[in-house]
C-alpha cells in the first residue's frame, strides 16, 4: 500500500517532440491517496492508458517521476513495484488450472507452498471461484476469466496498487453490472487503492470516489462524481459528463454581466475574468420550458420514460431541456429560461464565475 | 420440426468429382492391382493377401521403413526446435520483418529436384563449395557417394535448410497473433522468460506447431525427390527411403502387386500417425 505521486510527468511517443503536439501527456501532477478508488476517465486517445503504463512500469515517461511513498520508482520494471493490472482482455494463462493462475505471481516471488495455498483460497472465496479452482483456465466465461486477471492482481498482499484499464470491454451488459459492484465490494473489503480507466462516465461515476478527467493528455478536473456533475471545471467535462451533456453557448460579457442572445442572464457569481471566447455553460437539467425567458424553437422533443429531452433551437444555437411533464409539439415556439445557480461562465473553455458566498 | 436444405450436397458435388478423379480412382487401381498378380498383357490372375503378407514380412521393407522412421524422427527432431527459436528471434514490427520474411521463404520457393542437385553439387569433393571446403581446407573426410554416415548428414542438412523455413513462418504467425497486455501482464506477475514461453507463447503456438509437425510429418515421410537427386539411395542402400524403395519395385522391377500392397501399408502409416497425433493434440481444444 503507498501513496502515489506523479511529479511533473510527460510523455512523447516520438523519440524527439518538437511541440505540444507531440506529447501524450503534457505535465500531469497528481497525487493518489492509499486506500482510494480512482476512476480515470476520458475520450479514447486522451492518454489515460499512457498514464496508467506509465504508473505500472510498462512504460518509462519521456519526463518527470513515479513515486510511491515518496520513493523514486521510475527507474523499475513492473515486476518490483508491487502493482497489479487488469487489462482490457482477459489474460489468462490458458494451460493452467484456475488455482495455478492465481498461485502464479507468488510462486514466481518465491513464497513458499502452504502461503500460497493461503492466499489463493482466500482470493478464490473472495471473487467466487472456488467451485472453479481445478478448472482449466481456457475453458471459463469471459467474466470469469476477467475475474481470474483480477484475482491475480489481488492474490499477492503488499499490492500497492490495482490498475484497471477499460477491464469490462468485453463482458456481457448484464453481467457488466454484477462485476461492477464485486470490484467495488473488494475494494471496500481491502482498501487497496485502485485505478479504473474508462471512457464510460456511467462506470467511473459508479466506481470511483474520485474522478480525474482527461483530455488531450492534460487533467482537467479531479473531483467527485457530484463534484464533476455539479461544477465542471472545464466545457470538456461538463460536454462529456452528463446525458444530454452541458449546454455550451456562446455569450458575449459586458458591463460584468453575461448576454446570450441579446438577453441579460442571470448567473451562480461574478464574473473573475475573461478571455478571447466566453460562452455560458447550463446542463439541460436546469434548463426549463416557461412563459417568459429566451424563445426558441422546439426542434425534437424525445420522450425517455421518466422525463423528455427537448432540443430547442435559439437561432442557430440548440439547446438542450430535461423537462417533466409533456413533451411540446416540435416546431412549437417557447421560451427557456435558466437555473441562475446553475448558470456559469467559461472563458477560454476554463470556468470564469465565482459562486456567491 | 426441423426441415434440413438438402441442396448443400449439390456444391459437395464438383469438389467429390474432382477428388474421385484425382485421388479415389487411382487409389482403386492400386488396391486393385495389390490382390492381383500381372504377368503383362493385360493378364490378371487373384491373389488374395498374399502380397501384404509378403511386404509385412519382408526384411528389406522393415530396412526401408526404419531408415524412414529415423529420418523423419530426426529432421523434425530438428526442424520443430529450431524454427521455433528462429521465430522468436526474428523482429515483430520495423522494417526488417520483410527482409526477414522474405529471407526465410526463399528456401520453400525452390523446386525440390533443384534443391537436389543444388546440394549434390554443394557437396562434391572436387568441385563443390561445402565438399571442397571439408575436404581441401578443413581436412575432414566428406565424400556422400562412399560414406553411409555423410551421405545422412548431408541429406538431414538438406532437409532442414529447405524446411525449417516452414515451421519459422508458422510458427511466427502464431507468436505475432500474441496480444501485447500478455506480454505486460508476464512482466506484471513477474515470469521469467522461460514461464513466458512455457505459459504464454508456446501455448498460443500449440494450433500452428500442430499443423507445422503434421506437414513436416507427412512431406518428409513421403520424401523422395530430393535424396533421388542428391543421392539415388545410395551408398548401398542406406538412404533408400521408403518411397524411393517404392519406386525401384514398382518400375525397376515392375512387381506391380509388391508395390501396390507396399504403397498401401505406406499409406495406411502415414494416415495412422497423422490421425493419432492430431486427435491427442487437440483433444484439450474446445
Amino acid at each position: 500500500m503507498a501513496k502515489i505521486t506523479l511529479d511533473k510527468l510527460r510523455h512523447s511517443y516520438s523519440a524527439s517532440p518538437a511541440g505540444p503536439d507531440d506529447y501524450a501527456l503534457k505535465e500531469i501532477d497528481l497525487d493518489w491517496t492509499d486506500g482510494g478508488a480512482y476512476a480515470l476517465l476520458g475520450p479514447s486517445g486522451c492518454g489515460k492508458s499512457t498514464l496508467l503504463n506509465i504508473i505500472s512500469g510498462l512504460l518509462t515517461p519521456s519526463e518527470g517521476r513515479v513515486l510511491f511513498d515518496g520513493k523514486d520508482v521510475t527507474g523499475l520494471p513492473p515486476d518490483q513495484r508491487n502493482i497489479a493490472q487488469v487489462f482490457q482482455f482477459p489474460v489468462i494463462y490458458d494451460t493452467m488450472s484456475v488455482y495455478d493462475n492465481l498461485a502464479f505471481p507468488l510462486r514466481n516471488r518465491g513464497v513458499d507452498a502452504a502461503r500460497v495455498d493461503a492466499r489463493v483460497m482466500e482470493i478464490a472465496t473472495m471473487l467466487e471461484l472456488e467451485e472453479q479452482l481445478k478448472t482449466r483456465a481456457a475453458n471459463l466465461t469471459p467474466d470469469n476469466k476477467q475475474k481470474i486477471s483480477m484475482g491475480r492482481g489481488l492474490v499477492r498482499d503488499d499490492v500497492n496498487v490495482v490498475m484497471f484499464d477499460e477491464p469490462l470491454t468485453v463482458i456481457d451488459p448484464a453481467l457488466k453490472w454484477k462485476l461492477r459492484s464485486k470490484l467495488k465490494e473488494l475494494h471496500q473489503k481491502i482498501a487497496v487503492t485502485m485505478i479504473y480507466v474508462t471512457h464510460d462516465q456511467t462506470e467511473a461515476l459508479t466506481f470511483a470516489d474520485q474522478v480525474v478527467v482527461m483530455q488531450d493528455g492534460v487533467i482537467v478536473q479531479i473531483g467527485t462524481p457530484v463534484e464533476l456533475f455539479e461544477r465542471p471545471q472545464h466545457t470538456f467535462v461538463g460536454h462529456f459528463i452528463g446525458s444530454p451533456g452541458m449546454n455550451i453557448l456562446p455569450c458575449e460579457v459586458t458591463n460584468g454581466g453575461a448576454m446570450f442572445r441579446g438577453q441579460a442572464i442571470a448567473l451562480e457569481g461574478k464574473i473573475a475574468k475573461t478571455g478571447q471566447s466566453t460562452e455560458i455553460g447550463i446542463r439541460p437539467e436546469y434548463v426549463s420550458l416557461s412563459d417568459t425567458g429566451i424563445p426558441a424553437i422546439v426542434r425534437k422533443a424525445a420522450d425517455l420514460g421518466r422525463h423528455t429531452v427537448v432540443e430547442a433551437m435559439t437561432g442557430d444555437v440548440a439547446v438542450s431541456a430535461i423537462i417533466n411533464g409533456p413533451p411540446p409539439e416540435a416546431g412549437a415556439e417557447v421560451h427557456l429560461s435558466f437555473e441562475p445557480s446553475q448558470t456559469r461562465v467559461y472563458s477560454d473553455g476554463w470556468i470564469a464565475t465565482e459562486v456567491a458566498s | 420440426m426441423k426441415t434440413e436444405n438438402q441442396r448443400a450436397w449439390l456444391f459437395v458435388l464438383p469438389v467429390l468429382a474432382l477428388v474421385a478423379f484425382n485421388a479415389l480412382i487411382p487409389l482403386m487401381t492400386v488396391v486393385n492391382y495389390s490382390v492381383q498378380e500381372t504377368f503383362g498383357n493385360n493378364l490378371f490372375f487373384w491373389q488374395g493377401l498374399d502380397w501384404f503378407e509378403n511386404i509385412l514380412r519382408s526384411e528389406r521393407f522393415h530396412a526401408a521403413l526404419g531408415r524412414q522412421v529415423m529420418f523423419t524422427a530426426i529432421i523434425l527432431a530438428i526442424e520443430i526446435p529450431l524454427g521455433v527459436a528462429i521465430a522468436l528471434a526474428m523482429p515483430r514490427k520495423g522494417m526488417w520483418v520483410s527482409v526477414c520474411l522474405v529471407l526465410m521463404a526463399l528456401p520453400l520457393l525452390i523446386p525440390w529436384n533443384v534443391v537436389g542437385a543444388m546440394w549434390n553439387i554443394f557437396t562434391l569433393p572436387d568441385i563443390g563449395l561445402l565438399g571442397y571446403t571439408l575436404n581441401n581446407v578443413l581436412g575432414i573426410d566428406y565424400n556422400m557417394t562412399q560414406s553411409p554416415t555423410a551421405a545422412w548428414i548431408t541429406i538431414i542438412v538438406m532437409d532442414v535448410w529447405h524446411w525449417t523455413s516452414l515451421v519459422v513462418l508458422l510458427a511466427y504467425a502464431g507468436l505475432i497473433s500474441i496480444p501485447e497486455p500478455y506480454y505486460q501482464a508476464a512482466r506484471i506477475d513477474g515470469a521469467s522468460n522461460w514461464s513466458v514461453f512455457r505459459y504464454i507463447q508456446l501455448p498460443k503456438m500449440k494450433q500452428v506447431l500442430t499443423i507445422a509437425i503434421l506437414l513436416r510429418f507427412m512431406d518428409s515421410f513421403n520424401i523422395y525427390t530430393e535424396p533421388f537427386v542428391l543421392t539415388g539411395g545410395g551408398p548401398g542402400n542406406s538412404t533408400t527411403l521408403l518411397s524411393i524403395d517404392l519406386v525401384k519395385v514398382a518400375l525397376g522391377q515392375f512387381d506391380l502387386g509388391n508395390a501396390a500392397a507396399m504403397s498401401l501399408v505406406y499409406f495406411a502409416f502415414t494416415l495412422l500417425v497423422s490421425w493419432l497425433f492430431y486427435t491427442i493434440m487437440m483433444k484439450d481444444e474446445t
